[in-house]
């Protein structure tokens, strides 16, 4: 008698566990070989419970040493190399080819170990130590915007979402991703991956579900502070809601996720840019140098 | 009082911050009334002052004239506040000034330096006293303070405050070797704490001097203090204000500082010895509405 | 232990400083200006105008054109032509030349800028001759010399000019809100249609007579005068690129909403409510100084005012008798006077908002304190206001006031001042004050703010970025960072 396959039930992912939808609701999703799979349809409520996560993973996301943030992120790429096999037969099961499969699933773990690598040298490159005209120490120096929503690329489904969600979780801030809606299972799958990298809870939150259902709180949340756009249906309604909290709007719609991807100046659209002063005393007339 | 206890006084100075609020005093604009006013009110402090290894009987007796005189061709003008000359001379200048109401001021215990014993330092203070010095200018131990002895520099000045008797005691922090604000603050409190009726900046050997800066320190710490306690301390800038322009700028950060009752010469003093001449100056431009030369004011 | 004698200073009038008017015969003052179109000064389509009046005196100062919908339309239409025909292909160094002559003219003119400035807005002469009007030539001056220099701005990136900047500017700082948005604009190569507030458009049209004079090209820069209306044809206009906004929140919300349609970019400088935190081992008088330089600087007119005071409990009682008496010797009145330490409310309607808060306050339950001060007769007066024993809970707290008025909050702990600090909507600027440097920048990386001024307050270069967090708005203006609003990159 040959063996029952055991089955894996997708679920979201919310403070670093696998809940399934508040709403007890779900999609189907047909896969190539006829399958069909049972995605959870995310709601408003799911949406909401996921910025509380984020919000509350926030303060100790951006206060990790950004060294330690890029070993975590590299630690990412580790995970999701260890788990190739997987990632790629589930991009197959939607409808990939092999070739394209694989070619995704290595350019997205390329893309962790480049954002992983940024972590630590950003704020170098786009800080600055000002030379004021007074006796004062000026630098400026980028900090992570905050809590930050994201509805990932339809396609590529992987790339689209570990591209989107790199530079945001690289600059510290957090977030609540919406996955591909017809290939979510790669996105369930990631949530796994981060869970096993010591990716703290909440700082990534993964909800399946419909962009036309979840894209007004996605955008008109008050407690989130930017959102990254990589569609191309809602953008005006993005921006209008926006201005209920002046929210930082990202529009991302038009990138080729394997040509633009690898961009510093991406993390730099989630982050705020704080500038310090202080006295600099000056005996005996000695004046500052800076 | 301890060491220890000396030692948590310490407050901390923001010397930018100082500076900022003193260049605020300094974009205040004395015009038409106001000058004059406060022009006569600053020759009303000065303690005219000689410190010479020089000085003779006969240059004392001549500033003293001075000191009644300033300049007799403008009317109702002021005395200045005090004369100010080493014990040696405090008789002659008691002499010369007797009945004037201008005071007699000498400067004490192994001044400049302060490097001496308290046995000797005593005895400077002791001769000035008995000669009829109303005010004894005493310096305090720099080297003490700045070796972390806080209580041989208080104890020190309560030493002397005891020998002056009657005589108002005016300590010099000498500012210029205390190198930073926090220690001018510092020293400020232990002098005060220890009996000083003036805190004053400098001896006038040493430069920088009265800055701006160091005077609205102290004169902070003075406020503290009288917050504190509710006794006045007076204040004595002395050396490096030679110009009108900077006496009136001080006049105006006692005002702005410590308030009305601190504008007499009771309570704020200017040691100096050219800026009489061009307060002077500056008053006879006012009343004349021409510009002067030095040639037509007398120098003693 | 036995009760102290009560001490208190006296700061009378045994001295009072005389009258120090600026003399204003050098500024001379047209009796109507028109708007600045493609180098020429226009008349307002069907002669349209309002009149600016000085808030001290509330004398009559000038009529200025009010323009319309069409007027904005050429405005645009100028700025366009310029940067596809002149400014845009222009050689960069030659573009920086052109900004740096602009700055050096403002040089040579500052006192007429400052004098002008404290007329038409209400601000101490002292304040627009040593902080407005230099600072502002002073960002032409920083700005012109990156006209040349984009590509090291932008490490991997080639720059290229977004286009026509429309710029509405506030009535709090007017020459140098115009100079802070059409410096960096130029010298990325934009070209700039900007609108002055209908309260102050004085200086901004100096300043146009002066950018002509310094033979800029026509439709380089545009500045047409009006209200709310011209501002929206501004924000509407299909031919704009780029909003650049300094204003209310609400205002800015109204904007950011209003081009969600369109390609459009915005920057948004918008409210602002700063929290001032004084720990116990902070330097007491100069931070004493910083309170009152970070609430009654411009009337409070700032967005970036210290307006919430929070003191460590057991330092209270001698910060806020430093406050009071500092208080009593601030100088309220005439803006001309160059002892003036606080001028004129710039608007009848700022006063009566003002008003309204000072009454809420009140009724709030906060206790009022203001210093012993006459006001004169004429014109928008406030007396510098203290509401002691404020709560995290009163609107006087969490609203932007805009004027000489501070709430005093105490505190107990460190945790406790961050989090009230960072409760709010709004995240522009926030001041600590301590002598410990690990304390200091605990409390500088936790603010949510994008100015922290440490032992300081108030404080503006144009090499120092300026900008803000959460619903203070977005993109910076000034230093290197303030480029990235205007240009594209490839």
């Amino acid at each position: 008698m040959s063996r029952l396959e055991v089955q894996k039930t997708y679920k979201i992912y919310i403070g670093g566990k696998f809940p399934r939808t508040e709403s007890g609701r779900f999609y189907p999703v047909k896969l190539k070989d006829g399958t069909i799979t049972n995605i959870c349809l995310g709601s408003r409520k799911d949406a909401r419970n996921a910025v509380v996560a984020a919000r509350n993973a926030f303060e100790g996301w951006s206060s990790r040493a950004a060294f330690n943030r890029s070993q975590i992120l590299y630690r990412i790429a580790e995970m999701l190399e260890g788990r190739k096999a997987q990632f790629i037969e589930e991009l197959m099961a939607v409808g990939d080819s092999k070739a394209s499969a694989t070619k995704e699933l290595e350019a997205s773990i390329d893309r962790c170990v480049y954002f992983a690598g940024w972590c630590d040298k950003y704020t170098q490159l786009f800080g600055s130590i000002n030379p004021v005209a007074s006796s004062h120490f000026n630098f400026s120096v980028q900090e992570p915007t905050g809590v930050v929503t994201i509805i990932a690329p339809e396609s590529p489904s992987l790339l689209g979402l570990v591209s989107s969600i790199m530079p945001v979780i690289a600059g510290g801030n957090t977030c609540v991703v919406l996955a591909s809606e017809n290939s979510p299972h790669v996105a369930v799958t990631f949530a796994e991956v981060l869970n096993s990298s010591d990716v703290p809870g909440g700082v990534v939150n993964i909800i399946t579900g419909k962009e036309d259902e979840l894209v007004e709180h996605f955008s008109s949340h008050m407690d989130v502070n930017a959102t990254i756009y990589c569609r191309n249906k809602h953008l005006n309604l993005i921006k209008e809601n926006a201005s209920l909290n002046v929210k930082r709007v990202s529009d991302w719609s038009d990138k080729d996720w394997y040509r633009d991807g690898d961009d510093p100046y991406l993390l730099l659209e989630t982050q705020e840019v704080k500038t310090t002063w202080h006295p600099i005393e000056n005996i005996a007339g000695a004046k500052s140098g800076y | 009082m301890t060491n220890n206890q000396l030692i948590a006084l310490k407050r901390p100075i923001d010397q930018v911050g100082v500076e900022e609020r003193v260049a605020r005093f300094q974009t205040r604009s004395i015009k038409t009334e106001a000058k004059i006013q406060g022009l006569k009110m600053a020759l009303n402090m000065i303690d005219l002052t000689t410190l010479e290894g020089k000085d003779t009987a006969g240059k004392v007796r001549q500033m003293c004239y001075k000191a009644m005189h300033p300049h007799d061709a403008l009317p109702d003008l002021p005395t200045v506040a005090a004369v100010c000359v080493y014990p040696t001379h405090v008789a002659t200048a008691v002499d010369a000034l007797k009945g004037s109401g201008v005071k007699v001021a000498a400067v004490a215990t192994a001044f400049p330096s302060g490097n001496s014993s308290r046995k000797i330092k005593l005895a400077d203070t002791k001769i000035a006293v008995d000669a009829g010095a109303d005010e004894v200018d005493m310096v305090i131990s720099r080297g003490e303070f700045l070796s972390g002895n806080y209580s041989f520099v208080f104890d020190e000045i309560a030493a002397i405050k005891e020998a002056c008797g009657k005589a108002r005691l005016k300590v010099i922090l000498e500012t210029g070797e205390l190198s930073t604000l926090d220690n001018v603050r510092h020293a400020s409190d232990i002098a005060m704490l220890a009996g000083a009726d003036f805190i004053k900046t400098s001896t006038g050997k040493i430069s920088p001097a009265a800055t701006m800066p160091v005077t609205l320190t102290m004169l902070e710490a003075i406020r503290d203090f009288y917050y504190e306690t509710g006794k006045m301390v007076g204040m004595k800038p002395a050396g490096g204000i030679s110009k009108s322009k900077l006496a009136l700028h001080n006049l105006v950060m006692v005002k702005e500082t410590l308030g009305d009752a601190w504008l007499s010469n009771e309570w704020f003093r200017f040691g100096a010895s050219s800026l009489a001449n061009d307060v002077l100056m500056q008053l006879a431009k006012q009343a004349e509405g021409r510009y002067q030369g030095l040639d037509y004011f007398s120098k003693d | 232990m036995a009760k102290k004698k009560e001490t208190k200073l006296d700061f009378g009038s045994k001295w009072d400083y005389s009258a120090a008017p600026e003399s204003a015969g050098h500024a001379e003052i047209k009796k109507e200006y028109g708007l600045y179109i493609n180098g020429k000064f226009v008349k307002a389509e069907g002669g349209k105008k309002f009149a600016s009046t000085s808030p001290s005196s509330e004398k009559h100062i000038a009529y200025f054109a009010e323009a319309s919908n069409k007027d904005v339309d050429k405005a645009v239409k100028a700025a366009r032509k310029a940067y596809n025909e002149v400014w845009g292909p222009m050689a960069p160094k030659e573009r920086a030349k052109y900004i740096f002559r602009i700055a050096r003219l403002m040089q040579e003119r500052a006192r007429e800028f400052a004098v002008l400035e404290s007329i038409d807005g209400g601000k101490p002469i002292r304040e627009s001759r040593d902080v407005d009007v230099p600072i502002a030539a002073n960002h032409f001056f920083y700005y012109a010399g990156w006209a040349d220099k984009l590509e090291y701005a932008f490490p991997g990136k080639t720059a290229k000019p977004v286009g026509v900047s429309g710029q509405i500017i506030p009535w709090n700082f007017p020459l140098l809100m115009a100079a802070w948005k059409i410096a960096p604009a130029l010298a990325c190569g934009n070209t700039v249609v900007l609108k002055p507030a209908e309260t102050t458009p004085l200086t901004a049209m100096k300043l146009a007579e002066l950018i002509h004079d310094s033979g800029l090209p026509a439709g380089v820069v545009n500045i047409v005068t009006g209200a709310g209306a011209t501002g929206a044809a501004i924000v509407n206009h299909p031919d704009v690129d780029k909003v650049a906004f300094t204003g209310s929140t609400g205002v800015g919300k109204i904007i950011q909403k209003a081009i969600a349609g369109t390609n459009k970019t915005a920057t948004l400088e918008l409210g602002g409510k700063a929290a001032n935190i004084i720990f116990d081992d902070a330097p007491t008088d100069q931070a004493v100084e910083g309170i009152i330089n970070g609430i009654f600087f411009n009337q409070g007119h700032v967005c970036c005012a210290g307006s919430r005071l929070f003191v460590q409990e057991n330092v209270k009682d001698i910060v806020i008798k430093k406050l009071k008496d500092r208080l009593s010797t601030l100088i309220v009145g005439d803006p001309m006077d160059k002892n003036t330490d606080v001028g004129a409310i710039n608007s009848k309607e700022q006063l009566a908002t003002i008003n309204k808060y000072l009454k809420i306050g009140v009724e709030e339950g906060a206790e009022i304190y203001q210093p012993n001060c006459t006001l004169p007769k004429k014109g928008n007066w406030c007396k510098p206001t203290l509401f002691l024993e404020a709560s995290q809970s009163h609107r006087i707290v969490q609203e932007e006031i805009f004027g000489p008025v501070l709430t005093v909050q105490t505190f107990r702990t460190i945790d406790e001042v961050i989090d009230k600090a960072n409760n709010t909507p709004f995240g522009l600027s926030a001041g600590v004050w301590t002598d410990k440097g690990s304390k200091i920048f605990n409390l500088t990386t936790k603010l949510r703010a994008g100015i922290v001024w440490a032992n300081t307050f108030n404080k503006f270069d144009p090499t120092s970025p300026f900008g803000g967090y959460k619903e203070s708005g977005y993109g910076r203006e000034g230093g290197l960072q303030g480029l990235s609003a205007y240009v594209k990159l490839n």
